[in-house]
């Protein structure tokens, strides 16, 4: 530790380890992430919040991400201005929220936007056909994708409106066995 | 003391006014607080039972909605001294908004305030009231607190008991009361300042939580933590403080080691990757297989563990040495060829004379310093050996169940949870991504399989008469297969007493077995076609078919080994009594030459000592060899059948005239039904052979080991995916299953040899002993107290055994009534729920085509006639239903989607009405899609593209009522004329 490199004052380092999962070393360790995605970009200082936004193409890029089918819904999701451009603090908000400690509830509602690819607050049958689409990479016939979004909607749909409320899908998510396991990014 | 509370109050109120500054942003927390303090008063005053607390009470209320003063002007006069009331007007000229008003007011009000406390205490319980008082303790700080504390205790619910105690103060000392009272007040203020501090802690605590975004939450973490950073001064940090931080530190740190702890358990496990990675390629019926081997590793790990750790490394250790005595020695006849590699091979030569064989262990009661009782300990492993597997396959099994039971619930929810959770968000290597494609794909297909399963239905009377044809067709073969062998055995027999056999004629038993294993099995699988069951049943069917078989064939294999076992205890009798003689000629002529009767063992070298058979060491042979050869088999089966093949289909394909990949040969299939089966016999000679052999555990502990890589290997290098893949089930309690059966059926020869069959009189631990089991009657004679031998014989007392018996059938009737009580009663829920959910959605929709009751009521109403058209296309149509129905609005708006449909294409009547108005550029997309709905007024749908946004909002507009009813006609009406 030669260098007191001050990225963050004390300060805020507490405020971010009160309001993510994460330990003030992880949030170091994230901002070298955050930081090596554009660094020209980015600062290595942060104590004056700087208002900087890492467009959504450097972001998907990150090991962590590039293979996810999802991954584009995920910046989007998680970013403030809803195109993905992240600042830090959406980028820390993140990964808060896939990290492990994360509570089951608190996934929930971000798989939902997640999953909710056209951010009408219900999951529909689009949603669902995208979804499949990018979970098989179209493997399946359009029969089949059609047969299993209707299932899916037969299956979780409680109130009968042909499209999952945030509570359905709650409601199914909290019996899944492996969700919280899988919904899941180590950084 | 005067001054000094006044200081006190001074810092406090100057802590409100800072709080209160702070909050000026804040609208929600000062409206909690208002709210707090109106609430305190509010009860104060339900409560109070003096004039005088209820004065003080109005007051209170008057002031948290009002402005206050002149409530302050009156109060100060009656209670306070001139000081407080500047302190309050102080307060109030701070703080116009209020929101500190409480605490101001809580100094002033000494009984409202005790009411407050009261009610606070109830409510929040002990802690609160202990942070209240403790933080009164604090502000008024120094002094004469102890006895307010003393008071505070006593205090509580009683007024009138405060009163005295107030007086019993003031007599103390004048100045007390004053005090005194201030006392009290801060402490209600206390409690609820220490509410509002538990619940900014709380959001502290919680606000990662929230699903904010990082600023806001920020923003809402500074807030609370400046003030709590204010209150928790004032709160005080006692003891209690510190234990309760300790408390809530270790709190955490026991979670992250519990969390930790298991992780690490869950990467001990091994091989985890290689069986994912097989699952994503075949599916998680091939898994199953691996998880499988995988499981009976660990059991054969333990049962490894026992085995050598009580019985062979003790004898090493501490055995007597090899050669010393002649059960530890190659007889001289033997010794040319027993470093030969094929007499090794047939586990003849210094094999036999090995650790490895129940004949090498010596019978002495007590072997090395430590006293260890190996006969005893041989005898219990190998007894403990059936214990512990009983134990863990039923518990497997049973835990199995448990996850089965949830397996209803599980049904609800297939495809949802395939779509939402079953990628893995942690995959970030391209390759195992591509696996995970793979497996999802594979999984959901797997799904799709089993759903067309359930919705096929044809001919039933042929499908069941070709079920009826192929088992019948099984039944000949199988009974077959059992005569073939039942003749060979025979004639085996009568080959025994000839010479001059053949090489064919030596092995005819074994080459016909495994013939009938190499053969049957493809042809149950060929007949089984005919049957056309889903091909996990016909798996099931196929396992339980070769099963039969080789039972068969392994109870054939045990008969034939038991005469062989009977003729070797006639030899063995006739050599006994041949040693014995010698013996006896031995010492006769001893004590006649040298008329010495001390009785000294002949010195003859131990290589040269007449020796019986030693059938215990046969019989282990045997089933080293039968596994061992198995492992033969069955590694090149997989090197030719699956490799071989593999590899000539691959390269000969390119000069070959029809196409060997996807021709004739191709590529093999794993082969589920038979590893598995393998894997449970190979397991149950295990079982068989472990008493006589103790080495075999080790041997099969390798075996399960290479085959574990050997096979993965194998299947991800040389076999493709069945052409039908499908799941697993989901508890793999058939292959538990047929394990247990097989533990039996191994476990039943083995006990009937050791209670029946006499020990070898010159080898094995047991030897001299009439039966095995003496050993334990000998350790409690000799090495218990007296009175547990008696109660040992009690214990065996056949009026003892046969109540208990009895009392175990009925334990055994009994929960299995009760388990069919529980069954019943789970089903009757499941019922109920399904009925509920049902129910719910009928209400929800209550137009849509699942009552159909309801649908054929509203058929009959007046204007049913109008409806007709459209209704019976609705069911027919999933997509169609897109629609946000509302309850309660249904007729009405039947009626009117209908005299739009019917009367006029109108143009802004369009479909688009039943979605919710959302942001999207995919409103065109999404047309063609939701608009296939065989709606009245089908125009169609290539016009629609411009603008649905536009057509949307007059069409909602028109027909208030009209989103409830089932999009089908609506929508498919709407794709008609292209709005513009």
């Amino acid at each position: 530790m030669g260098n007191k490199q001050t990225t963050f004052t004390d300060e805020q380092l507490e405020a971010f380890q009160d309001c993510t999962f994460f330990t003030r070393k992880e949030i170091l360790r994230l901002h070298g992430r955050y930081r090596e995605l554009a660094p020209h970009l980015v600062p290595l200082d942060f104590t004056n919040r700087p208002d900087i936004r890492v467009p959504p193409t450097l972001i998907v890029s990150m090991p962590e991400l590039k293979e996810n089918p999802f991954r584009d819904r995920i910046v989007e999701t998680f970013s403030e201005d809803g195109l993905g451009n992240m600042s830090f603090n959406d980028f820390v908000d993140m990964f808060s929220a896939f990290c492990e400690t994360s509570p089951r509830e608190l996934k929930t509602i971000y798989a939902f936007k997640i999953y909710d690819f056209n951010r009408d607050s219900f999951i529909c049958k689009e949603d669902l056909q995208k979804t499949l689409t990018k979970l098989t990479k179209g493997d399946l016939s359009p029969e089949e994708v059609s047969l299993v979004c209707d299932k899916s909607l037969e299956e979780a749909d409680l109130d009968g409106d042909h499209k999952l409320s945030f509570s359905d899908f709650e409601n199914m998510v909290s019996k899944a066995p492996d969700f919280l396991s899988n919904f899941h990014i180590r950084i | 003391m005067p001054r000094k509370k006044d200081t006190d109050d001074i810092n406090i109120e100057m802590d409100a006014d800072d709080s209160d500054s702070d909050d000026g942003g804040n609208n929600k927390r000062t409206n909690n607080r208002r709210q707090g303090a109106g609430r305190g008063g509010a009860r104060g005053r339900g409560r109070g039972k003096k004039p005088a607390s209820e004065e003080e009470d109005e007051d209170d209320e008057d002031e948290s909605p009002r402005g206050r003063r002149g409530a302050n002007k009156k109060k100060p006069v009656k209670k306070r001294g001139g000081r407080n009331v500047k302190d309050d007007d102080d307060s109030e000229d701070e703080a116009p908004k209020k929101g500190r008003k409480g605490a101001a007011n809580k100094k002033k009000g000494g009984k409202a305030q005790d009411s407050d406390d009261d009610d606070s205490d109830a409510g929040k319980g002990k802690k609160g009231k202990r942070g209240g008082k403790k933080g009164g303790k604090d502000e008024e700080s120094k002094g004469k607190k102890g006895d307010a504390k003393g008071k505070d205790k006593g205090k509580d619910n009683d007024n009138e008991k405060k009163k005295k105690k107030k007086k019993d103060d003031s007599s103390d000392s004048d100045s007390n009361t004053n005090s005194e009272e201030e006392e009290s007040m801060s402490e209600g203020e206390m409690a609820r300042l220490m509410e509002e501090v538990e619940e900014k802690k709380k959001l502290i605590a919680t606000i990662r939580n929230k699903p904010w975004r990082m600023k806001r939450r920020l923003v809402h973490l500074k807030e609370a933590q400046e003030f709590v950073d204010k209150f928790e001064g004032a709160l005080g940090k006692g003891k209690g403080r510190k234990w309760y931080a300790y408390k809530v530190m270790m709190k955490k740190k026991w979670i992250k080691f519990s969390r930790d702890f298991e992780n690490f358990r869950t990467a001990c496990i091994p091989w985890e990757r290689k069986i994912k990675e097989v699952e994503s390629h075949f599916g998680s019926s091939v898994a199953s297989y691996f998880i499988f081997l995988r499981w009976m590793y660990g059991m054969n790990l333990v049962l490894f563990g026992f085995t050598f750790g009580l019985v062979v490394i003790p004898e090493v250790l501490m055995g007597l040495p090899y050669g010393s005595i002649p059960r530890k020695t190659v007889p001289r006849a033997d010794q040319d060829t027993a470093q030969d590699y094929s007499v090794l091979m047939d586990f003849q030569g210094y094999c036999k004379y090995s650790i490895m064989f129940y004949g090498y262990y010596n019978n002495q009661r007590t072997i090395g310093l430590l006293k260890f009782r190996l006969p005893l300990s041989y005898l219990m492993v190998g007894i403990g050996t059936f214990g512990y597997s009983l134990m863990v396959v039923i518990r497997t099994m049973a835990k199995n169940a448990d996850v089965g039971g949830g397996d209803g619930d599980e049904g609800e929810f297939t495809f949802a949870w395939k779509m939402f959770t079953s990628w893995d968000y942690l995959i970030g290597n391209s390759e195992t991504a591509d696996n995970k494609y793979a497996s999802i794909t594979t999984s959901f297909k797997e799904s799709i399989v089993d759903e067309q399963e359930n919705q096929k239905d044809e001919n039933i009377h042929l499908r069941r008469f070709l079920r009826v044809l192929a088992n019948l067709m099984i039944l000949c073969s199988l009974g077959g297969s059992g005569y073939l062998i039942y003749f060979v055995v025979k004639r085996s027999q009568e080959f025994a007493n000839r010479d001059d056999l053949s090489w064919y004629e030596k092995n005819e038993l074994e080459l016909i077995m495994s013939l009938l294993g190499l053969v049957c099995p493809p042809l149950f699988e060929t007949i089984a076609e005919l049957e056309d069951y889903h091909p996990r049943i016909a798996l099931k069917w196929q396992l339980g078919r070769i099963f039969a078989l080789f039972l068969g064939n392994l109870y054939t294999f045990l008969f034939a080994l038991f005469d062989e076992v009977n003729t070797k205890l006639e030899e063995e009798g006739a050599i006994r009594n041949a040693s014995l003689w010698a013996m006896k000629e031995y010492y006769a002529n001893y004590t006649l030459f040298l008329n010495d009767s001390n009785l000294t063992p002949p010195p003859m070298p131990p290589a040269d000592v007449i020796r019986g058979p030693c059938w215990e060491t046969a019989v282990g042979i045997e089933f080293v060899k039968l596994t061992v050869s198995d492992i033969q088999v069955s590694y090149l089966t997989i090197l030719i059948g699956d490799f071989a093949r593999a590899v000539i289909v691959r390269f000969l394909n390119y000069c070959w005239c029809w196409d060997l990949e996807a021709g004739f040969p191709s590529y093999g299939e794993f082969d589920i039904s038979g590893n598995v089966l393998g894997l449970v016999f190979n397991q149950g000679m295990i079982w068989m052979g472990a008493f006589y052999a103790p080495g075999l555990v080790g041997i099969n502990v390798l075996r399960l080991l290479s085959s574990m890589y050997y096979q993965c290997w194998a299947v991800m290098a040389t076999n493709v995916p069945h052409e039908r893949v499908f799941k697993a089930s989901k508890s793999n309690n058939f292959y538990m299953g047929l394990l247990l059966l097989i533990l039996f059926l191994s476990l039943l020869p083995v006990v009937y040899t050791i209670m029946t069959l006499p020990p070898s009189f010159d080898c094995g631990p047991f030897s001299g002993k009439p039966k095995m089991f003496d050993v334990i009657m000998e350790t409690i004679d000799l090495d218990l107290p007296a009175f547990l031998g008696t109660l040992f014989s009690y214990a065996a007392n056949p009026g003892l055994i046969i109540p208990a018996v009895l009392l175990m059938v009925l334990a055994i009737y009994y929960l299995n009534s009760v388990s069919e009580a529980y069954q019943n009663a789970n089903m009757e829920l499941k019922k109920k729920m399904q009925m509920a959910r049902d129910e719910e959605k009928n209400r929800r929709n209550n137009t849509d085509s699942t009552n159909q009751v309801m649908k054929d009521l509203e058929d009959l109403l007046p204007k049913g006639s109008l409806m007709a058209p459209p209704e019976p296309e609705k069911p027919p149509e999933p997509e169609s239903r897109l629609t946000k129905t509302k309850p309660g609005s249904a007729g009405k708006g039947v009626n009117l989607e209908k005299d739009v449909a019917l009367a006029s294409p109108n143009p802004n009547a369009r479909g688009p009405v039943n979605r919710s108005p959302g942001p999207r550029g995919a409103g065109p997309g999404q047309g063609p899609g939701r608009g296939q709905g065989p709606g009245p007024g089908r125009g169609q749908g290539p016009g629609r593209g411009p603008g649905p946004g536009r057509g949307q909002g007059p069409g909602r507009g028109q027909v208030p009522g009209r989103g409830q009813v089932p999009g089908g006609p609506g929508r498919g009406r709407g794709r008609g004329p292209p709005p513009r």
